[in-house]
């Protein structure tokens, strides 16, 4: 019997129609847990660096992470790992929800896609029965629409449903995957299962989760639960933080109607001006009715005590689940003011099955173009099956007409659902000019600030998930002006790796010369800061957690110095804290060399040009190089043999050589081992 | 037959503050689990929450009596506009549906309000939902003595109406000499 995760992995081949069900190798939980770190280890193990996203070979996994299904609160994400149309690289979009946790009561901890399907089908799997059934019924329909239609179809409520919208099917390379009331939704995920035709899969499973040690799991998750319960109780002080982080989860954009900090920090348009003066009184007025005439519920993931997730029921639409950025993201990039279109215009992206992060940049983007000429009226133009596109003053017109031209792969949404990037080589004539918010070809969070700011280039220039969500969250995004405050803050911060972490804190100064961005945290500083929080994100990854228990919160209950605790107690590993962080940088450091593997380099590594308006060339190298030495990679980025091999990775070195992607080096000597553990010693303790 | 002064346990139930995340059924699940904590799998528990998210239903529903037949009437009921089933939110463990049975097995599931020695100050469900959806409340009240019906007889009764009282008897009888 295995503890914690199921052992077993589901093998499907879309192409004969095979189905195994195959006991997975223990050894590969233990060194890089389950998630987003196994599957990692799959896909460096069984594709090439020419394998693209849209290849038969390339494998489309879902899989659930180490903890899922365990007692454990919101251990629920399903990661989607593959190889994304979108960079070209590997790409893990990850939905909350129920899925993942059903999926390993059913008895896996993966589903691993290879080939493809002649015809559009679907997946059910009941616990043992798996089938692959015709799917022709359901071609076309919306992806909220199919989650119900199976489960009556199935006869079962409990059934959890992944599914995609007309968008992956038509090729839109930015679709997504819906489920429940979570959404797979960055770099293509979506794209890849609409080229392997699965329009959707089916878990319903009633078998158990096991655990080492039952007893001294409880016991921790009960200091969890404390701990939860008094955060609740005590939000952060907003003299610290603003108001839409201060509690776990990220439930504030759907439970608060007030969003000043977004709307007047954001970018709007084609990311590219700030409304500094958005919030009046009469749009916070109007904007508080519609948000409490339209969330019905706060509703929750799988076994989490947070609310994320709000039930739209309006008088005018079907019912939907919500989450949270998506409220704006389409009013910033149309750059319309109300509430209520945005409700009813999301409404319809849910169910073609959109990432709501870049869909409504392409849309600018098409806008901006138009607006300046590069793609002119006849882009715009009607056809026999469709009206053209109204004037550039009916903004929402323009917005519903560009929608479903991308999503039906129609004239001019032809090429953006490309997205921004591939979008404008096609359409040339100086459009890749307006294709200015990418970093590796993804559109990113619509910011545009002033200062650089050290830790955020880090982080937007290093993320190998390409977006900067899923790095960023436990540091505090910027100084505290009054010096009582950060004492106030390090007092009850148990969450930081070394007592260290808290003087740079107190030193942070948010104006000045030598304290304050973009000099202060310095780069060795800054290295360690985005060292740790990256380290959380894996965890989240690969444990299975929602970040918004962890590594995306401040003050999190759970962090670096109790994960290795539920570990333990759930797998029966006897990891000290030490070594579980060593699991995590083995992880990450596999991702690295995934990727560079694949051609990335260190150009890459850049967030967009006008990301802030001050810039320190010299300072940015400085930081990407003082942080690339700090994870012990070359200055080109690509993880060194020392340490790859002191991570047991010494195959992935191999490999980086023969492929000329790391110099050859002799095996590194006794003294230089020695002295590389001293360093190790202090950047992660072990 | 005497009077006799009895502990009423409750559980209420504020469906209004049910977000649907099912803690309550994982961790009833993991109580009951023999080595007690040592798995857990939601389809055991004792309480199972109907989850029709776009209906707006989030209702916990705590197992009640094993009943033996199915229930003849088909009614059903009328909310907001909406038409549900009655078996949505019935509470019994019947043969025509599995929410409450165990699935291996097929033997009924019955809450038993965490019964544990020493008692626990609250069940488990109502202890780990941290929206306060559960609430446990005691009443003392006087009652007619009566016996007790408890799991193993639930389970016997059950197996008896599956397999017949004459099956149940002859395997017992076969079980008790092998050992
Ligand atoms: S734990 Fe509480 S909030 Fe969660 S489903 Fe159960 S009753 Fe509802
Ligand atoms: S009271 Fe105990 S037995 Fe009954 S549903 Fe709650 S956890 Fe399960």
């Amino acid at each position: 019997m295995r503890y914690g995760e199921t052992g077993y992995y589901l093998e499907i081949d879309l192409s004969t129609g095979n189905i195994e069900r195959v006991q997975s190798d223990p050894k590969t939980a233990e060194n890089f847990f389950g998630g987003v770190g196994s599957s990692l280890k799959i896909f460096w193990d069984r594709t090439t660096p020419e394998t693209k996203a849209f290849d038969p070979e390339n494998l489309l996994i879902f899989t659930n992470g180490l903890l899922s299904g365990t007692p454990i609160f919101g251990a629920n994400r399903t990661f989607v790992v593959t190889i994304s149309p979108v960079s070209n690289l590997i790409c893990y979009p990850t939905a909350g929800g129920f899925f993942a946790p059903e999926l390993k009561y059913a008895g896996y901890d993966k589903i691993i896609f290879r080939n493809k399907s002649p015809e559009l089908v679907y997946i059910w799997i009941n616990n043992d029965k798996v089938e692959i059934r015709d799917a022709s019924h359901l071609a076309g329909k919306g992806a909220r629409e199919v989650q119900e239609l199976l489960k009556e179809e199935l006869n079962d409520p409990k059934i959890q449903v992944a599914a995609i919208g007309p968008a992956a099917e038509n090729g839109v390379l930015f679709a997504s995957i819906e489920m429940d009331k979570g959404s797979a939704s960055r770099l293509g995920g979506g794209a890849v299962m609409g080229d392997k035709k699965i329009k959707a899969i089916a878990v319903r499973g009633t078998k158990e989760v096991n655990l080492a040690d039952g007893p001294a799991f409880i016991k921790h998750l009960e200091e969890a639960r404390t701990y939860i319960i008094h955060r609740n109780a005590n939000p952060l002080s907003h003299r610290h933080v603003e108001a839409i982080h201060d509690s776990l989860g990220s439930p504030q954009l759907m439970r608060d109607a007030e969003d000043k900090w977004h709307t007047q920090n954001f970018a709007w348009g084609n990311a590219r001006y700030r409304r500094k003066d958005f919030w009046t009184d009469e749009i916070e007025e109007s904007w508080e009715k519609s948000q409490e005439e339209s969330v019905r519920r706060m509703i929750s993931c799988f076994n989490c005590p947070s609310q994320c997730g709000a039930l739209i029921m309006r008088k005018d639409g079907a019912p939907y689940m919500a989450k949270c950025f998506s409220k704006i993201s389409y009013l910033f990039g149309s750059g319309i003011d109300d509430l209520e279109w945005s409700w009813k215009f999301i409404e319809r992206t849910f169910d073609y099955g959109l990432d709501s992060y870049s869909t409504p940049q392409v849309m600018a983007f098409a806008v901006e173009l138009r607006k300046d000429g590069i793609l002119t009226e006849e882009d715009f133009a009607g056809t026999d099956d469709y009206p053209p596109c109204p004037p550039p003053e009916d903004k929402s017109g323009v917005f519903y007409w560009l929608l479903d031209r991308l999503v039906k792969g129609e004239g001019i949404g032809k090429i953006l659902g490309l997205g921004t990037k591939q979008a404008s080589e096609k359409i040339g004539k100086g459009a890749e000019a307006y294709a200015h918010n990418l970093i590796k070809g993804v559109e990113q969070m619509n910011i545009k600030l002033g200062m650089l700011d050290p830790l955020y280039f880090l982080m937007f220039a290093t993320s190998e998930k390409q977006s900067i969500t899923s790095i960023e969250g436990n540091w505090p995004q910027a100084a505290f002006r009054k010096y009582e405050d950060r004492e106030e803050w390090i007092r009850d911060w148990p969450h930081v790796p070394f007592e260290r972490f808290k003087q740079y804190i107190l030193d942070w100064e948010p104006k000045g010369d030598k304290n304050a961005a973009p000099y202060y945290p310095t780069p060795p500083i800054a290295s360690e800061i985005v060292d740790w929080m990256e380290e959380n994100h894996v965890n989240d990854d690969s444990l299975g957690f929602c970040s918004g228990m962890s590594g995306f919160c401040f003050k999190p209950p759970f962090h670096c110095h109790n994960y290795y605790k539920f570990v333990n107690a759930a797998t029966g590993l006897n990891l000290d804290e030490f070594e579980h962080r060593r699991v995590a940088h083995r992880i990450r450091n596999l991702h690295r060399a995934f990727n560079m593997r694949r051609g990335m380099t260190r150009a890459d590594d850049n967030p967009p040009a006008d990301h802030w308006k001050f810039r320190f060339p010299e300072l940015e190298e400085e930081l990407l190089t003082t942080y690339y030495h700090f994870k012990g990679w070359t200055d080109e980025g690509v993880p060194t043999r020392v340490r790859l091999e002191e991570l047991d990775l010494g195959y992935v070195a191999d490999e980086l050589e023969e492929k000329g992607i790391l110099k050859k080096v002799p095996p590194p000597t006794e003294e230089e081992l020695e002295e590389y553990r001293k360093e190790r010693m202090y950047k992660w303790g072990y | 037959m005497a009077k006799i002064k009895k502990i009423v346990k409750r559980i209420t139930v504020d469906a209004e503050k049910c977000n649907g995340c099912r803690t309550c059924e994982v961790m009833c699940s993991a109580f009951h689990s023999t080595p007690q904590w040592s798995s857990n799998s939601p389809a055991k528990s004792r309480v199972q929450v109907v989850r029709l998210p776009l209906r707006d239903i989030f209702l916990p529903v705590f197992a009640g009596e094993y009943t033996p037949a199915e229930c003849g009437g088909r009614i059903s009921y009328h909310i907001d506009d909406r038409t549900y089933d009655e078996c949505e939110f019935c509470r019994a463990a019947c043969p025509s549906r599995g929410r409450f049975v165990e699935p291996d097995s097929g033997l009924p599931l019955g809450c038993d309000m965490c019964q544990s020695d020493p008692p626990l100050e609250e069940p488990m469900c109502v202890h780990w939902c941290v929206r306060d959806a559960l609430k446990y409340e005691e009443r003392e009240i006087e009652v007619e003595e009566q016996v007790e019906i408890d799991a193993l007889e639930t389970a016997l009764t059950a197996i008896a109406d599956k397999f017949g009282w004459d099956k149940m008897m002859r395997t017992a009888a076969r079980l008790t000499q092998k050992s």
